[in-house]
């Protein structure tokens, strides 16, 4: 759809090859398109946790992200392109921000800032947490940190607005919103004995049902992984007891040195605690 | 006759539970365990036992409730109650044991109406059924929940070991990431009896019934005119909640006729991972606890670790430098947490922003100070057990190692003397001039969303809230510690128990801390070169007890009550750690105040309490 | 009267806006530029509302300012053994760290299995670091330190975000200018600007060699 528009946007003047024209046009569209987009950022007024409050240090006047076109903070999704998710997304939370994000119009960023939004943070394990809003929601730019910085927000939002810059509109796949129509809206989930992505409704089926094989219902076994210099070790000692049996070490020595240096290591710890006292 | 109760009111704890065991000599016993104190008190008595622990000595204020599972040591339950008096002195604990299947005690929210939210998480997160109370539902996590979270044999999703440090991470340490062993790739975990039939959203039916809705509209309107009574939810997204809080709000007309606060959207299971942490490690999260003032929530934690190793043979307590940082910096978190409250009050008032970036001026300036401390402006973990982290530095000094950076060099001491002297008192003069006789202002807030002093104890509110209302309770005089008992201070207190009182008690708070860093000033020059902590390594021995340290944070009555298990050789973690956050029970007294009030105070009366979610979902 | 709290409070906000350009004319063409004046305007004695020009110019970060933890390795140009780890792979931090964030093998000697004090591989996930700080307070050989550098935003966390030893190791020169007086007191509770290690063994050496310089006349003697 897009193509056929903008050929007749292009300058006959200056004549363009036939397999050219289409991209030309685009280019310059971009550009235009991409920086009055990246300027105009509105974030949704949606706070958190911790993070929230560094995202409002940098709103306030000393950081001051309107300086890059975040300007206002808007309350309502319908205004706004950017959801900061900022702080420690629970379970409890994931399904009103799902709607929310469902109901900002397109085109729309989402921007982890923290440690908890990127991948769970220090509450990771936690039973009520969700390990990364990426888990629901497509991330643009992560921000590290916990809590990240004004200034490391800041440079959080450089980053969302270089990859802007970026963006094409020749190049669907990278963005879902130039193509024909809305794209469907993200499946919110629901708050079961745990919270159930409807996505994987198919997998927990299958789940289910071997669970009631007296399978277990989940868990998945982490294939074995060895040191690479433990591999090593085990067949230069093969050599070494095929050389002689004398130098070889067999594995009580082994274990016995191992334990002793172990030792060694607590001692050597404790003394420099004391020391650097 | 009369001179019997005031006497009564005034014995100290043990001729208290003197009292109280012969009065009911089988039902309350000692609690004799080593390092715990207080009574044991027979469920079936409790609700007479706290009536005549309330009305005959005195302890009027309940401190905090919480569930304990011992689970493997005594196997039972236990709920522990801390009832206090608001003329100040420490707490009354008293204890109901109960069986770990059926866990049943009655309920003491007709004693003490502020034990509401509390036995609502202890039901919440131990499965605990309290009998007779009002509301007992979920509270942090949802209806339809997989189990009770805290008992000791429920696992999460992403369940390693029992006890940090794990074992993975050295010498062996094989990277992963903790959703690479779920086949869901997420923090999930199902029951084996999934139900994949009835999985609608049924959660809110339970919150919904709860509100009265079912009454017969004809019977409300006796004029003629046909009303209906509205339901409003504001939040959990609502730029004026301060954070992920919802209220239910039941409307007739603009009027309010019942709210029902919803919590647990930053649920963020602080106590189970406290469990699993080893008491050094907690520091850091009691940080995340109130974000706004990490330094206080520091403290608290802290005392209440220093009460259980001061059992300990090797301890020493914190020598006099480290107690003038400690207060130094507790001090001006509470200015920095008041500017930040009051300036968001003023937001939700709808003066949009000017004083909240005045207010965040002044903010940053502490907040310089604070990362040049601790390393963090937000998240200081400034303190350790018998001590603090380090001394403040001889410059507030920055080093460019960026490109574009631009470095900031200032003597330390004369940017704090600079600040207290004349920056702060100067600002809040100019604050005081820009806000207290606005009309505006006292046209919102005189009058609105007022807490009778009574109330105000009975609900267990804390902190300006209670104190607004005219009770001068604060831990800092109630039960001093660190070095407040030296210093010279006023308990600000209002009269009326509004909105506007509140503003002014926070207001006076602020005056009151400068007063106090003045004091503070002069003694950090003298104790220059003290050293300032005590080392005793990342995992000290902690004895074998039970202990509640409680600071008046900026928000109210910040306590944390920590069991150590005591094991010398077993793993070093608490095995149980409770916070009780002055946020979370202060919002019991949200609903009564907002009723009758119009809906557009529901926002300003919620700022004026002032919570921060981190502390009230924990 | 009524409106004159209102009025009262408008003649303060009068005062800030004036106040910010009085100090605009103050530091008049100077306001970004020189490094002094950022300092003043950042200030106890700023009377204005400064907002920092971000990129253009950053606030440097305090000394101990943490962010991710970063390793010590020997700088490049050192005489014995540059690039080496001071980690000896003890794995307090591991210990320490309270959301276990990070993983650490222990080094061993490929030819004899013993153990050597050098991690094998050393990861942090920054997904989960809470930068606490408690890596560097409690390593007993000044081998882990709080870095300064914030700008670490990713477009994916999934290769970015769980750093490995590579991109974990920084020299010691590093440490030393970003954090001048911390290093400086380190330096002088260990002895001296080597591992501890070093310092121990030659301390060691030191002692041997007096102990022999002193046994010697005894045995001519």
């Amino acid at each position: 759809m897009a193509q056929t528009d903008l050929r007749a946007l292009q300058d006959t003047e200056f004549p363009v090859p036939e397999e050219l024209q289409a991209n030309i046009a685009i280019t310059s569209l971009d550009k235009i398109y991409n920086w009055s987009r990246r300027s105009s950022m509105w974030p949704l007024l949606f706070g958190l946790a911790c993070c929230a409050i560094e995202m409002i240090g940098t709103a306030a006047s000393r950081f001051d992200f309107s300086r890059f076109g975040f300007e206002v903070m808007r309350g309502s999704p319908r205004q706004s392109d950017l959801m900061i998710v900022s702080g420690t997304v629970t379970k409890k939370m994931i399904v009103p921000i799902v709607r929310l994000y469902n109901q900002m119009p397109e085109p729309k960023y989402v921007l982890a800032m923290g440690a908890c939004a990127s991948g769970g943070g220090p509450f990771k394990e936690g039973y009520n947490v969700v390990s990364g809003v990426d888990k629901y929601l497509p991330v643009d730019v992560y921000v590290p940190g916990c809590p990240p910085t004004p200034q490391a927000l800041l440079y959080g939002m450089i980053t969302l607005q270089k990859k802007i810059d970026g963006q094409s509109l020749a190049n669907l796949d990278d963005v879902p919103w130039y193509g024909v129509g809305p794209s469907e809206p993200t499946p919110v989930p629901v708050l079961g004995p745990d919270i159930i992505d409807p996505r994987q409704m198919e997998l927990i089926r299958e789940q289910a049902q071997q669970a009631a094989l007296e399978a277990p219902f989940g868990a998945r076994e982490l294939p074995a992984w060895v040191n690479p210099a433990e591999v090593a070790q085990e067949t230069t000692v093969v050599e070494e007891t095929q050389d002689g049996a004398e130098d070889g070490i067999d594995p009580a020595t082994a274990a016995r040195i191992r334990k002793r240096e172990e030792a060694m290591a607590r001692l050597a710890a404790r003394r420099a605690a004391k020391g650097g006292q | 006759m009369m001179d019997v109760v005031a006497d009564k009111t005034q014995l100290d704890i043990s001729a208290s539970i003197e009292l109280l065991r012969e009065r009911w000599p089988d039902a309350i016993s000692h609690d004799n365990r080593d390092g715990f104190s207080g009574i044991i008190v027979d469920p079936a008595q409790l609700d007479d036992v706290a009536l005549a622990i309330r009305d005959e000595l005195g302890f009027d204020y309940l401190s905090s409730v919480t569930g304990v599972d011992y689970l493997g040591i005594a196997d039972h339950m236990e709920v522990v109650y801390h009832a206090c008096r608001t003329s100040g002195g420490p707490a009354l604990v008293f204890k109901a044991q109960t069986g770990r299947d059926d866990p049943r005690v009655p309920s003491l929210v007709s004693v003490w109406p502020g034990a509401d939210f509390q036995e609502r998480e202890a039901y919440d997160l131990y499965g605990i059924h309290f009998d007779g109370h009002p509301d007992l539902r979920r509270i942090l996590l949802w209806d339809g929940f997989d189990g009770h979270p805290l008992r000791k044999d429920w696992q999460e999703a992403y369940f390693e070991e029992e006890h940090k440090p794990f074992d993975s991470r050295w010498p062996g340490g094989q990277v992963y990431r903790a959703e690479e062993k779920n086949v869901f790739g997420k923090n999930v975990r199902y029951p084996d009896d999934l139900d994949l039939g009835r999985l609608n959203d049924v959660s809110e039916s339970d919150l919904y019934q709860g509100l009265g809705l079912g009454v017969d509209v004809q019977a409300l309107d006796s004029d003629g005119l046909r009303t209906d009574r509205l339901v409003v939810n504001l939040g959990p997204h609502h730029p004026s909640t301060h954070g992920v809080f919802r209220m239910v709000v039941t409307l007739d007309g603009e009027t309010i006729a019942s709210l029902d606060p919803v919590m647990g959207y930053l649920h963020r299971n602080h106590e189970k991972i406290g469990e699993r942490n080893s008491f050094l490690h907690n520091m850091p999260f009691t940080d995340r606890l109130d974000y706004i003032s990490s330094m206080s929530n520091n403290l608290g934690y802290a005392l209440a670790v220093e009460q259980l190793l001061s059992q300990g043979a090797r301890y020493s307590p914190p020598t006099y430098r480290a107690e003038c940082l400690r207060v130094l910096m507790v001090e001006l978190t509470r200015i920095v947490n008041h500017l930040w409250s009051l300036g968001f009050l003023l937001n939700d008032l709808g003066a949009f922003f000017t004083p909240m970036l005045y207010a965040n001026n002044e903010r940053e300036k502490i907040l310089d100070f604070f990362e040049a401390t601790s390393g963090s402006r937000l998240m200081c973990n400034y303190m350790r057990f018998a001590g603090v982290y380090r001394d403040i530095p001889e410059r507030i000094r920055s080093v460019a190692n960026l490109v574009n950076d631009k470095v900031r060099d200032y003597n330390t001491m004369d940017y704090l003397t600079e600040m207290v002297n004349e920056r702060l008192p100067r600002f809040l003069d100019e604050y005081d001039t820009l806000l207290t006789r606005n009309e505006i202002l006292r046209e919102r807030t005189v009058g609105v969303g007022v807490l009778l002093a009574e109330d105000a104890i009975a609900l267990s509110t804390c902190g300006p809230l209670l104190r607004a209302s005219g009770v001068p309770y604060d831990v800092r005089r109630a039960d001093p510690y660190s070095i407040y008992p030296e210093l010279d201070f006023n308990i600000p207190a209002g009269k009326n128990g509004d909105i506007y009182d509140r503003f002014l008690v926070r207001f006076q708070e602020m005056r009151e801390s400068v007063r106090i860093l003045k004091q503070i000033l002069p003694r950090l020059e003298q104790s220059q070169g003290e050293a300032v902590v005590t080392k005793i390594g990342h995992t000290p021995r902690v004895p074998v007890g039970e202990a509640y340290g409680r600071v008046e944070n900026p928000k109210g009555e910040l306590g944390y009550y920590v069991v150590s298990e005591g094991d010398p050789k077993g793993p070093q973690n608490p095995w149980r750690y409770h916070v009780r956050a002055p946020s979370f029970i202060n919002l019991t007294a949200l609903g009564p105040m907002c009723v009758g009030h119009k809906v557009a105070d529901v926002v300003t009366i919620l700022g004026s309490i002032d919570i921060v979610l981190g502390e009230t979902d924990r | 009267m009524y409106g004159q709290g209102i009025a009262r409070g408008l003649l303060v906000t009068m005062k800030h806006i004036a106040r910010s350009y009085m100090d605009d004319i103050r530091y008049a063409g100077r306001k970004y530029s020189g490094e002094g004046n950022f300092g003043t305007r950042q200030g106890m004695q700023a009377t204005g509302s400064y907002t920092v020009q971000y990129p253009d110019e950053k606030v440097a970060v305090p000394e101990r300012f943490r962010f991710i933890p970063f390793l010590i390795v020997e700088d490049h140009d050192h005489p014995e053994r540059p690039g080496h780890d001071w980690c000896t792979s003890c794995g307090i931090c591991a210990k320490v760290c309270p959301p276990q964030c990070i993983w650490i093998v222990r080094g061993r000697n490929p030819q004899t299995g013993r153990p050597v004090p050098e991690p094998d591989a050393f990861y942090i996930d920054i997904d989960i670091c809470m930068n606490c700080g408690y890596c560097s307070e409690f390593c007993p050989f000044d081998a882990i330190k709080m870095d300064h550098d914030y700008e670490l935003a990713s477009y994916d966390r999934t290769s970015a975000h769980i750093f490995d030893k590579q991109k974990l190791s920084k020299e010691m020169s590093h440490w030393k200018r970003i954090a001048p007086t911390t290093a400086l007191e380190e330096m002088q509770a260990r002895g001296g600007w080597e591992h501890m290690d070093i310092i121990r063994e030659k301390a060691k050496a030191e002692r041997a060699a007096a102990r022999a310089r002193k046994s010697a006349p005894k045995q001519s003697s």
